[in-house]
């Protein structure tokens, strides 16, 4: 008798069975999860990125929150006719600081993924109230109350440490002045220079909202007029090999 | 897969597997499935060897077809651009205002800027180019910065009031809620809404007159016609970005506007500006 007919030992032995599946599942796993934690061309450094600021953690949030990934990906694919209307493909780099990453798969609406500077802050505002005064044709719900509810920075620097548990490289300097920067970002007259020292020169500083409290509508516009800026691929050439 | 049908009926051989009592036949599997299992094997090992598979030491081979998404993408982007090479380079070398005597050019550079303005403009100033509120109408006659082919090429370039851009199209009106009295502002807002319409305050507006003289007319003129070299616009003309009623020009003068439109030479080359320059130059308005 061969190997081959000792079957009936683990489909009578349930125990059995469940070690040996999960042998089988685990050699699965190695050889299709593994490489890509060591194989150079799956990681590609790019430069630019750089983790989200405060303000733009907790607009993110929002848009957890709110579901707009539902409707909205974050993913330009690498198709000519994706890269037409929405510029230059997403790189897995412009994600690494995603936890959990908003890429998606359904577009009810336009993918964000470089939605940053295309639009104004006015227009967002205008839009999140009600997406159909300037676009007729959107089937978006509104979103107006978001400008009606004013955010503290009391939880922002456990949202950033929670955030470097799982690999966000957050200084204890930013997470000691997340509530400061928090702020900072959303008001022009305050003293930002901190912020900009910590997270680049290129941060956005405005007041988003146009309001003068700090408003969850703040915190997603931030959120929104960053995504896709951070890479600048006038100087970026994409390595054919990735 | 003997052919069974010829036979008396009897039942196949068993696999020998038995479970308290119940015995397996071993059937034959049916022709076509079988098959379509060796042409997927044959597919799988064919895979293999033609594309990136196996995730060995240093990387997955590149499999004989040499594939890769980034070089697929390059290359059919640069077939695109290779396409339309000639009428770009002519586009974007053209003379902005003798595109519109080049009726080839024209018809080209007209598609595909309205290709470029439903894809980047629509979404402000609507898909017929009508605009909303707060964002300008491109249909008709009336002009912030200039309505002539140059002027329209300049803003679609560089913005109003785009932070990073140095030659963006930049003016702030104050806001005159910090400057005025509340008796003044309704004084001047009954003036403005009385060049184009009914004032609700007749009475006021002798007044306005002399506070908007005093304020306002330095950037929106004596006779209010506006002033396209800082973006003024015209308040006699019953054309309202944000609205001509009492309610809303109060609004506009107590808090100010700060209209923003991005600069597009980061995002759209020197050729596509000038299509959807065209493009909007030829809607109705264009001077």
């Amino acid at each position: 008798m061969g190997i081959l007919d000792k079957h009936h030992v683990l489909e009578r032995n349930v125990t059995l069975l469940a070690v040996f599946a999960f042998l089988v599942v685990t050699i699965g796993g190695l050889v299709q999860i593994a490489p890509l934690f060591y194989l150079e061309n799956t990681i590609e450094d790019v430069e630019g990125m750089r983790p989200y600021t405060p303000l733009e953690l907790t607009g993110r949030d929002i848009y957890i929150r709110e579901g707009c990934y539902v409707c909205h990906s974050q993913m330009i694919r690498p198709m000519r006719d994706e890269v037409e209307r929405y510029g230059h493909y997403s790189l897995a780099a412009e994600s690494k600081y995603d936890h959990p990453h908003q890429w998606g798969s359904k577009r009810t609406g336009p993918d964000l993924a470089r939605v940053g500077g295309r639009y104004s802050d006015e227009w967002h505002i205008d839009h999140l109230r009600d997406p159909q005064a300037v676009v007729p044709e959107s089937v978006m719900p509104k979103y107006g109350y978001l400008e009606r509810r004013v955010i503290e920075a009391d939880h922002v620097a456990e949202l950033l440490a929670t955030h470097r548990l799982v690999g966000v490289p957050y200084s204890d300097a930013m997470i000691e002045n997340a509530a400061a920067d928090f702020k900072a970002q959303a008001d022009p007259e305050s003293d930002y220079d901190g912020l900009l020292e910590r997270y680049g020169e290129k941060v956005q500083v405005r007041n988003f909202d146009l309001s003068p409290e700090i408003t969850e509508a703040d915190a997603l516009v931030a959120y929104l007029q960053m995504l896709g800026t951070l890479v600048d691929f006038s100087t970026f050439t994409p390595v054919a090999s990735r | 897969m003997a052919d069974q049908s010829k036979k008396p009926h009897q039942d196949p051989e068993t696999t020998g597997h038995e479970w308290d009592g119940i015995e397996e036949f071993n059937n034959p599997l049916p022709r076509w499935w079988l098959w379509v299992f060796y042409a997927t094997i044959v597919w799988g090992i064919w895979y293999v060897i033609a594309y990136p598979a196996w995730p060995l030491v240093e990387g997955a081979p590149a499999g004989y077809k040499n594939w890769s998404t980034r070089a697929n993408i390059a290359a059919d982007i640069a077939a695109a651009e290779a396409a339309n090479a000639g009428m770009n380079t002519r586009l974007a070398s053209a003379e902005l205002t003798a595109i519109a005597d080049d009726a080839e050019l024209n018809g080209y550079a007209i598609s595909a800027g309205g290709a470029v303005f439903r894809t980047w403009c629509a979404q402000c100033h609507g898909s017929g180019a009508a605009g909303a509120k707060g964002y300008p109408n491109l249909l008709d006659n009336d002009w912030l910065w200039g309505g002539d082919i140059a002027a329209i090429h300049a803003t679609i370039s560089h913005g109003i009031r785009t932070e990073e851009d140095d030659d963006t199209r930049y003016s702030e009106m104050p806001v005159f809620g910090d400057i005025l009295e509340e008796e003044e502002i309704v004084q001047v807002a009954n003036y403005v809404v009385s060049l184009s319409g009914d004032a609700p305050d007749a009475t006021a507006v002798i007044a306005g007159e002399m506070v908007f003289m005093d304020n306002c007319a330095s950037c929106h003129m004596e006779d209010a016609r506006g002033d396209r070299e800082q973006g003024a616009p015209n308040l006699a003309d019953a054309i309202w970005l944000y609205g001509g009623d009492f309610e809303t020009v109060m609004q506009t003068i107590e808090g100010s506007r700060f209209g923003v439109m991005p600069a597009w030479n980061t995002r759209l080359s020197e050729a596509e500006i000038r299509a959807v320059s065209a493009y909007v130059h030829q809607l109705g308005g264009g001077e």
